[in-house]
């Protein structure tokens, strides 16, 4: 394979959609899901707390690291059929919003890192 | 005239945006394009939280105009109403309680947001109650 072929397959590599199952394989981070959670392709990822923020300006299947742990990120993520939450700083997770993300199929990722470590992590990962 | 009501109780922090996921999938099944409806969800939640933060209480009332091809969101609540509207339309103006700023509510960005995804926006408010009227092409 000439290197002009191998930039391309490079290129097509990195371009690939990342699974939710891939971010957990390659971060480590814990994570509750199901199966159709994990099956969920990630385009790109959105930072922030504020949560009338991130309903407007976040696209779908962005992954959503924040350290708000309420229901109502839930109910965000769903309505913006967001692909993943990315909890940062170990921010304690209540039971029911675990089972309302297990509800609408929704991935949680746990994670020490801070929001702007997570944000990194992501990039360099491909996500 | 296909028609959906949905009660909104005031600090229903907990129920926040089941009657948007109601209405997102009723919708959905009527077959609305997904752009569209992502509109009308961002729209509905925003209204709904505005309810449940700022208001004694209401409801939620979905119409489809199908004779001009429209989706109707009307939120109506018993009061206290807005008492400046401009303010409350400039992106970043907030008058929410500490409780819904720790729930991540409060970012001032309701209103704004949900005229700038609806395709009609009227709003009406006195200490009677306010009532917001959004429309959608679809």
């Amino acid at each position: 394979m000439d290197i002009k072929v191998l930039r391309i397959a490079e290129f097509l590599e990195r371009e690939k959609q990342m699974k939710v199952r891939e971010l957990a394989e390659k971060s480590g981070f814990q994570v509750h899901a199901d199966e159709i959670a994990f099956d969920k392709e990630i385009e790109g990822v959105f930072c922030g707390d504020l949560l009338s923020w991130v309903m407007g300006n976040c696209h779908e299947s962005n992954a959503w690291i924040t350290v708000q742990t309420h229901l109502n990120v839930v109910a965000v993520a769903a309505l913006k059929e967001i692909s993943c939450l990315i909890i940062v700083q170990d921010a304690s997770i209540p039971q029911e919003t675990l089972d309302k993300a297990k509800e609408e199929h929704i991935a949680v990722f746990e994670t020490s890192m801070s929001a702007y470590e997570a944000c990194v992590f992501c990039h360099e990962i491909g996500c | 005239m296909f028609e959906q009501r949905y009660a909104i109780l005031r600090e229903d922090y907990a129920n926040a945006g089941k009657a948007s996921s109601a209405i997102k999938s009723a919708l959905k099944q009527l077959g609305i394009a997904p752009d569209i409806l992502r509109r009308i969800a961002v729209a509905c939640y925003e209204a709904e939280i505005n309810l449940i933060i700022h208001s004694y209480g209401g409801e939620i009332l979905m119409n489809i105009d199908e004779e001009n091809s429209k989706v109707i969101l009307s939120f109506n609540d018993t009061g206290p109403g807005i008492p400046d509207m401009e303010k409350a339309l400039t992106p970043g103006f907030s008058t929410a309680s500490a409780t819904a700023r720790e729930f991540g509510f409060g970012a001032g960005m309701g209103l704004p947001n949900i005229k700038r995804v609806s395709d009609e926006f009227d709003v009406v408010s006195s200490s009677e109650g306010t009532h917001l009227k959004i429309g959608f092409y679809v």
